[in-house]
């Protein structure tokens, strides 16, 4: 079992929907999120190009988030699911400075919080919120290693990259370009 | 009669107590059981209430969950809903923020003045509020006339009131939706097909193969069933072309992106009639059979050539050939979208005509891929007496003008209640409901020149918007999240309908707009019409007319219904069809456009360019927000608080203009942005054009995290371009230059 994410950034209008199906869904306080929307823009106009990703935490197969965590809380769930437990965070924010992806926040309840896949919604067969809920239907969320799941079969039929290959963190979360 | 300057109030006795419930759920700490890392909190556990949107129109059924405190937690979309298909756009999902606004108004208030001649409100209960609203409609129905009396609404409310002026005696109930909005395309596609477009307009996206946008901005505006079926075109490989003078989102997802000189999109659509008819790249068995005047269009456009038409587009004439190609590829599986806010340049019914005649020599009306043949479910009146036929409407005060406008013009209806020695009959009494009029009509000084002369101003809302510091009485409305409402009724591809009931009990004292109609009407004698006990019972009674029941519709939430029209697109045999037009055919040439006396076929009329150091305001949406009501909601505000001043980088160097930088905004007329708005600079905008979102800026510091964030396009808006056919107000024909400082004059 290997949890992943392709995200069509040939689709993404970055309406946001993902973000605050996130917060209503995960008590995510106001001010604070755990997806976000980038865009980039290149070109001279009238020669341009945009590219709209929604960002989260990438669940790296080899996350610095983890090995940093001094008390553990920072762990790999099911799946490849990187998480943290709040209770045993201490919120030294070692695993903030460690992530090259800034997908950490420091939540106001003194620990840190992140995307978890809505781990508690997969367990139960539904997708992540912020993935029922996209209008476009840009992202695909299923298991790596299952051939025919709706991830890996986006995956083995378009181009795709990762987001700051170059760190060696092996993220999970793909972007069909 | 001169009545006392009516001073703009800040809504400003709100009293303390009513703040607790919103504020403390919103700073709050995380319930307990979410603190768990991966805890119980799911779907399955959640009470769930059926809803239907009211953000925007769109009006996506969903449902509203409650967490296991039994407060509201989330909104999802209903699966067996067309117009979302269990996928709600972000403003509805952030419609939990329109229900915990600790700004929301708590509490009917009254306008008073003091013995020092100041003017306050006064917090009222709801008996004082509505005698004193009910009194005065009397007297002006005693002086002047019922039909006096106007309404301005958008969204569920008009129904209500609406009923309520209709059995008073007054017919004049208006939305900005139409004259500040969809009204010229509506009125063209009538003169084209006899059938309007409404929403959500009829467009066969999911199964075009070319997809042409003129300046509307899909994906930018959540239009949620199109943007949802733009992303199924795209993954099919339909062709989009962008016509816009910005690279708008759907501008970046297009195969062709025109990017045209602002206001000269007519020049650009007479070529593409002209390339179609003359390359005989037209659905020749469809025009031969449904339409009418070809041999006249085809003469009228003889001389617009891809040439001529580069000169006042700087499209280039290749480019316009291979997009003519490219629609003639994909016909009938083609659409040259209507838009939906078109009122731009006062020629706008004519540009829109040229887009139904674009879509019709491409045989694209009632076809797959084009446009799909609509079906609503007629769900019966509850039984009230017929209503009075007005003395008069606001169609008196035109003069005759604007027949063709098939729904009342708001900006019509303003100007009537401006005195003028032409008129037998001024509006005296408003009722405003649900629009923020100060910033939905254009000119504002006319918005405000008109509530001076008014006897009554009545506003129904759940904000403090700035419309509400004119108001003699305030009357505070729940949000949708607190209330049933009529039955929604869409019409799409099958027909449906859907519930809204409230999944909890008011906030604060505000009442839903059905409550506050039926006891206005009761003060008022009017009973009669609003005949019922309940709300409940009248939902009930409808919904078994149509074979349903509360009971059923309070667990399924929405209902479709097998079609009873026939197919959803034209059959291809020899059939004749009748189109509602007055020769039955699909009008090239509109007979009823002449009649009115004027051009049958539509022309070219160049606009207005900038002066020197002046540029386009173009105005447009953002998808977390709808126009100004959003603006507050604390989860929508979370992702996006502001708007910015889109400026092209050369014109930023130009002026020495950083990112971020705040600038004052000052147009044509010298009027200066209330507040400033930060620079943000793009290679996505033209150099001759600046763009912001529309529906920032507000004046109310009441309103907490909208005010004074932004600017608002609408006070920018002083010159408007009237369409001479149907009253539609252009607003895309003001110019705005930067100011370093408020005080300050302009660079030259």
């Amino acid at each position: 079992m290997r949890y992943a994410m392709a995200i069509d950034t040939k689709k993404c209008v970055g309406c946001s929907d993902c973000v605050v199906a996130c917060q209503t869904e995960n008590n995510v306080p106001i001010g604070y999120c755990r997806d976000w929307i980038v865009e980039v823009t290149d070109g001279t106009y009238p020669q341009l190009e945009i590219e709209l990703r929604s960002e989260r935490c990438n669940h790296c197969d080899n996350s610095p988030c983890v090995r940093c965590c001094p008390t553990g809380a920072s762990h790999y769930e099911k799946g490849g699911i990187v998480t943290v437990t709040h209770n045993k965070c201490i919120g030294c924010g070692a695993c903030i400075a460690s992530c090259p992806y800034d997908a950490r926040y420091s939540h106001p309840e003194g620990y840190v919080d992140k995307c978890t896949f809505c781990f508690h919604r997969i367990e139960k067969g539904l997708k992540p919120a912020c993935v029922a809920v996209c209008p476009t239907k840009c992202m695909y969320f299923g298991d790596l290693e299952d051939p025919n799941s709706e991830v890996s079969l986006v995956l083995k039929k378009r181009k795709h990259k990762t987001l700051i290959p170059e760190a060696g963190t092996k993220p999970q979360v793909y972007y069909l370009i | 009669m001169a009545q006392k300057r009516r001073d703009f109030i800040k809504i400003s006795s709100l009293s303390a107590a009513g703040l607790i419930f919103g504020s403390q759920y919103l700073r709050s700490s995380v319930p307990e059981y979410a603190k768990q890392n991966l805890g119980a909190l799911g779907p399955m556990s959640l009470h769930r209430t059926p809803t239907y949107c009211e953000v925007c129109f769109w009006k996506c059924a969903g449902w509203i969950y409650k967490n296991d405190e039994g407060k509201i937690q989330k909104i999802i979309g209903n699966d067996e809903d067309e117009n979302c298909n269990g996928r709600l756009c972000p403003r509805g999902t952030g419609g939990v923020g329109m229900y915990y606004d600790e700004d929301r108004l708590k509490t009917p208030l009254i306008r008073v003045t003091g013995a020092d001649g100041k003017q306050t409100f006064r917090e009222a209960n709801w008996d004082e509020a509505l005698d004193v609203v009910a009194q005065k409609l009397q007297k002006i129905k005693e002086e002047h006339g019922p039909e006096c009396t106007a309404l301005f609404t958008h969204g569920s409310g008009g129904h209500y009131f609406g009923n309520l002026l209709k059995a008073f005696g007054s017919g004049n109930i208006a939305a900005p939706s139409y004259a500040q909005c969809r009204g010229p395309r509506e009125v063209a596609f009538l003169a084209t097909f006899g059938a309007g477009l409404d929403s959500p307009e009829p467009t066969d996206i999911r199964d075009t193969r070319c997809l042409v946008l003129i300046g509307s901005h899909l994906g930018e505006n959540m239009h949620n069933g199109q943007v949802q079926e733009m992303s199924d075109a795209i993954d099919k490989g339909a062709t989009i072309i962008t016509v816009d003078p910005r690279f708008s989102t759907a501008a970046s997802k297009s195969k062709f992106w025109l990017p045209i000189k602002p206001a000269t999109d007519m020049a650009l659509l007479l070529a593409w009639i002209h390339e179609i008819i003359y390359n005989e790249w037209y659905d020749k068995k469809y025009v031969e059979k449904h339409t009418s005047g070809f041999e006249q269009l085809k003469e009228h456009v003889k001389n617009f050539t891809p040439e001529w038409a580069h000169g006042i587009t700087t499209i280039a004439p290749d480019v316009i050939r291979e997009t003519a190609r490219e629609m003639r590829n994909a016909s009938p599986a083609v659409i040259i979208h209507p838009g939906r806010h078109v009122t731009w340049y006062g020629d706008d019914t004519q540009r829109l005509r040229a887009v139904a005649i674009l879509n019709a020599l491409l045989g694209s009306w009632g076809r797959r891929g084009g446009f799909y043949l609509p079906e609503k479910l007629e769900v019966p009146e509850f039984p009230h007496p017929p209503f009075p036929k007005p003395n008069k409407t606001w169609r008196d005060a035109m003069g005759g003008k604007y027949a063709l406008a098939d729904l009342a013009l708001a900006s019509g209806v303003c100007d009537a209640t401006i005195p003028s020695p032409d008129l037998n009959c001024n509006i005296k009494g408003w009722i405003v409901n649900g629009t923020n009029l100060i910033m939905t009509l254009p000119d504002e000084k006319k918005t405000l020149e008109a509530i001076k002369n008014l006897d009554l101003l009545v506003v129904v809302d759940t904000m403090p918007m700035e419309i509400t510091g004119y108001a003699d009485v305030v009357l505070p409305e729940c949000t949708y999240l607190e209330r049933w409402d009529d039955i929604r009724v869409v019409h799409g591809r099958k027909p449906n309908i859907a519930l809204r009931m409230p999944a909890s009990d008011p906030l604060y004292d505000t009442k839903p707009a059905y409550w506050i109609a039926q006891k206005l009407a009761q003060k008022m004698g009017l009973g009669d019409y609003f005949n019922y006990e309940k709300f409940e019972d009248v939902l009930d009674w409808q919904l078994k007319q149509i074979g349903t029941s509360l009971d059923e519709m309070m667990r399924i939430g929405v209902k479709n219904y097998p079609r009873e029209s026939g197919p959803l697109y034209f059959t291809e045999d020899d059939t004749p069809i009748e189109f509602g037009t007055n020769t039955g055919k699909i009008e090239l040439y509109s007979t009823a456009i002449a009649a009115e006396g004027f051009d049958a076929m539509p022309v070219y009329t160049a606009h207005m360019t900038p002066p020197q150091g002046f540029y386009h305001l173009n105005y447009g949406r953002a998808p977390m927000h709808t126009f100004g009501r959003t603006s507050n909601n604390p989860n929508l505000t979370d992702l996006m608080d502001e708007n910015t001043v889109w400026v092209n980088p050369k014109v930023a160097k130009e002026w020495g203009l950083k990112n971020e930088q705040p600038v004052y905004l000052e147009n044509q007329d010298g009027i200066v942005s209330d507040f400033s708005i930060k620079v943000r600079i793009t290679e996505r905008i033209r150099f001759d054009s600046v763009y912001i979102v529309h529906g920032f800026g507000h004046a109310n510091p009441k309103l907490s995290r909208a005010h004074g964030k932004g600017a608002s396009d609408s006070q920018l808006i002083s010159r408007v371009l009237l369409d001479p056919i149907m009253g539609g107000t252009g607003m895309r024909g003001n110019f705005v230059t930067f100011r370093m400082e408020k005080g300050s004059e302009a660079k030259s």
